[in-house]
């Protein structure tokens, strides 16, 4: 398997507070990794990065084998790069099926009759075809968070990137949600997950990644990675010792 | 089950005929109106103009300007000049002044793009002020006193007065109509999609692989090139320039904001039902001279106050209204399903 994101040696800080030191990892075309870290850790602004959203000081990352440190946000869309935002953004007076529509037809850039087909899959995907003439602005806070995942969907991505869409669910949506994100990634999707909802990310991911302070602390099998010390003190404040 | 997209709703249909209707009772208004009320509804269209692309730049690009009087006047200063130095016919010239104000306002926006907010709009001022003071340097074209347009230049529309008055009338109308026309039809584009995505999330949409940068200049550029020739117009019926005049922040860009923002920011049909609001206010009000401006700024602040988006934005939420079909609605027809 060849490597879809490389990322290395990325470094960033706003001034005395380091989002990124260092950190380097692969995420091979077709796998599922899930991100660890507690609050401030680090982890929506490796997104930023990722996506183009945030400049890094230093370092490098390469989707492809292509390097896309310098290339803007919407040039990474329109290669395979979308994202769910964990504050959701949504287009707030525009109806659940145009901002759909925007990712099918700006980041996709499907002719017209394709793109309203595919933003109708994706409603359906996603769950949210009986509000697709509502306005976003007036959707609760768990259809926002889903509306953020359709939109990215709709953008056709290689590399999509969840950014905790399963906060505040109960049991029973949570479950649809890990079977939504089971179906994208069986069709050949390749995704990177923050979660807080560990039960979630280790139904889904294949590897997880444990950042804190900006740097990667582990990295590894979901199960090995939760068991080991190094995180349960770091991650769940349990002291390594005790 | 089957599922389509439609994007005309029945009411929006009967706003278009109704519109249709309209326009052809307001074409013939140099055959049923005065001469003062011809004027008048001129300037109402002129105006109504100025706040559709203001609206457009503002409301959905996001680009707050409170220089849009640069373009204005650069539109009224070309028409005069073209016309007295180049021999060009008044049409001609106002036409050309658009292109002209295209041209310069691609570098004008590579410079006032780099403020962001507040600092783009003061931008915006200092470069309408930039524009005025070096047209009243401009001693060919009377320097700060201004002139009048020549004669020969008024007889070559039309021989008469009433001749004359009836096309610079027609021209207003003609160019409300296409400047509503074209930016629906750009809103309703694929591009206009995206533009109407930008109004909303700036973030989301360049995280949806629109090119913010490029849309945003491509509306200033649109938007400046057509209130130059809207300038043109306004010049044309007025006949005379001067530097204060033409460049004036109150006339072409307080009351133009003023009536976007009372009729709807970010909305099609905000700067229509804008426009009559003003013009209602200012024709019962003129006559009580500072009174009316009191007047006008309270009537902001109220509605600021109570209705932020507008009292098109309170009917469209009280009612899933729209005049100009711009949505995509999602249509199941279900087949005979039992109740």
């Amino acid at each position: 398997m060849s490597a879809l994101l490389s990322v290395s040696e990325l470094q960033k800080s706003f001034g005395a507070v380091v989002v990124a030191d260092a950190s380097s990892f692969d995420v091979a075309q077709g796998e599922a990794v899930g991100i660890l870290g507690p609050n401030g850790a680090g982890k929506t602004s490796l997104f930023n990065l990722i996506t183009g959203s945030l400049r890094p000081d230093g370092g490098a990352i390469r989707f492809e084998g292509r390097d896309i440190t310098s290339a803007s946000a919407a040039a990474r869309c329109k290669m395979g790069v979308a994202r769910s935002f964990q504050i959701p953004q949504p287009f707030v007076g525009m109806t659940v099926f145009e901002n759909a529509l925007v990712g099918a037809t700006q980041g996709a850039g499907l002719p017209a009759a394709e793109a309203e087909a595919h933003a109708l899959d994706v409603l359906h995907e996603t769950g949210l075809f009986a509000k697709a003439n509502m306005r976003a602005g007036s959707l609760s806070l768990l259809e926002r968070k889903r509306l953020e995942l359709a939109r990215a969907l709709a953008a056709k991505p290689k590399l999509l990137l969840l950014d905790e869409i399963a906060g505040g669910l109960t049991d029973a949506e949570c479950g649809a949600l890990i079977d939504t994100i089971k179906r994208i990634h069986a069709k050949g999707t390749t995704i990177i997950w923050i979660e807080h909802v560990v039960h979630a990310l280790m139904a889904v991911v294949e590897r997880l990644i444990v950042i804190d302070f900006g740097r990667k602390i582990a990295e590894g099998e979901p199960k090995a990675i939760m068991e080991s010390a190094e995180v349960k003190e770091i991650y769940l404040g349990i002291a390594a010792d005790g | 089950m089957s599922t389509r997209i439609a994007r005309s709703t029945p009411g929006a249909r009967a706003a278009m005929v109704i519109a249709a209707l309209g326009l052809i009772v307001l074409a013939a208004a140099p055959w049923w109106a005065g001469r003062a009320d011809m004027r008048l509804l001129g300037e109402i269209y002129l105006y109504l103009s100025l706040a559709v692309l203001w609206n457009l730049m503002a409301g959905y690009a996001g680009l707050v300007s409170v220089g849009q009087q640069a373009y204005v006047g650069f539109g009224g200063y070309m028409l005069f000049a073209l016309t007295m130095f180049a021999g060009l016919h008044p049409i001609l010239a106002i036409l050309l002044g658009g292109v002209l104000a295209a041209a310069i306002s691609v570098p004008i926006a590579a410079l006032i793009f780099r403020l962001k907010g507040a600092y783009f709009a003061i931008g915006t001022w200092v470069m309408a002020e930039v524009f005025r003071l070096s047209f009243a340097q401009a001693s060919s074209l009377g320097g700060g006193s201004g002139s009048s347009l020549p004669v020969d230049v008024v007889r070559s529309l039309a021989d008469s007065r009433s001749g004359r008055e009836a096309l610079s009338y027609w021209l207003a109308l003609g160019a409300a109509v296409t400047v509503m026309a074209c930016v629906y039809l750009f809103l309703r584009s694929r591009r206009g999609l995206a533009l109407t995505a930008i109004r909303d999330s700036e973030v989301a949409a360049a995280g949806l692989g629109i090119n913010i940068w490029r849309t945003k200049l491509e509306v200033y550029v649109v938007t400046s090139a057509f209130t130059a020739i809207i300038g043109g117009l306004i010049f044309l019926q007025k006949l005379r320039i001067s530097p204060d005049a033409a460049f004036s922040v109150n006339d072409w860009t307080a009351f133009v904001i003023f009536i976007v923002v009372i009729g709807g920011i970010g909305t099609l049909e905000g700067p229509i039902i804008g426009t009559i609001l003003f013009f209602l206010l200012r024709e019962t009000l003129a006559d009580l001279g500072t009174i009316y401006l009191i007047v006008l700024g309270l009537v902001a602040i109220v509605i600021m106050l109570k209705a932020p988006k507008g009292v098109w934005g309170l009917i469209r939420s009280r009612f899933d209204l729209e005049l100009f079909p711009l949505s995509y609605r999602v249509r199941t027809d279900a087949p005979d399903k039992g109740a």
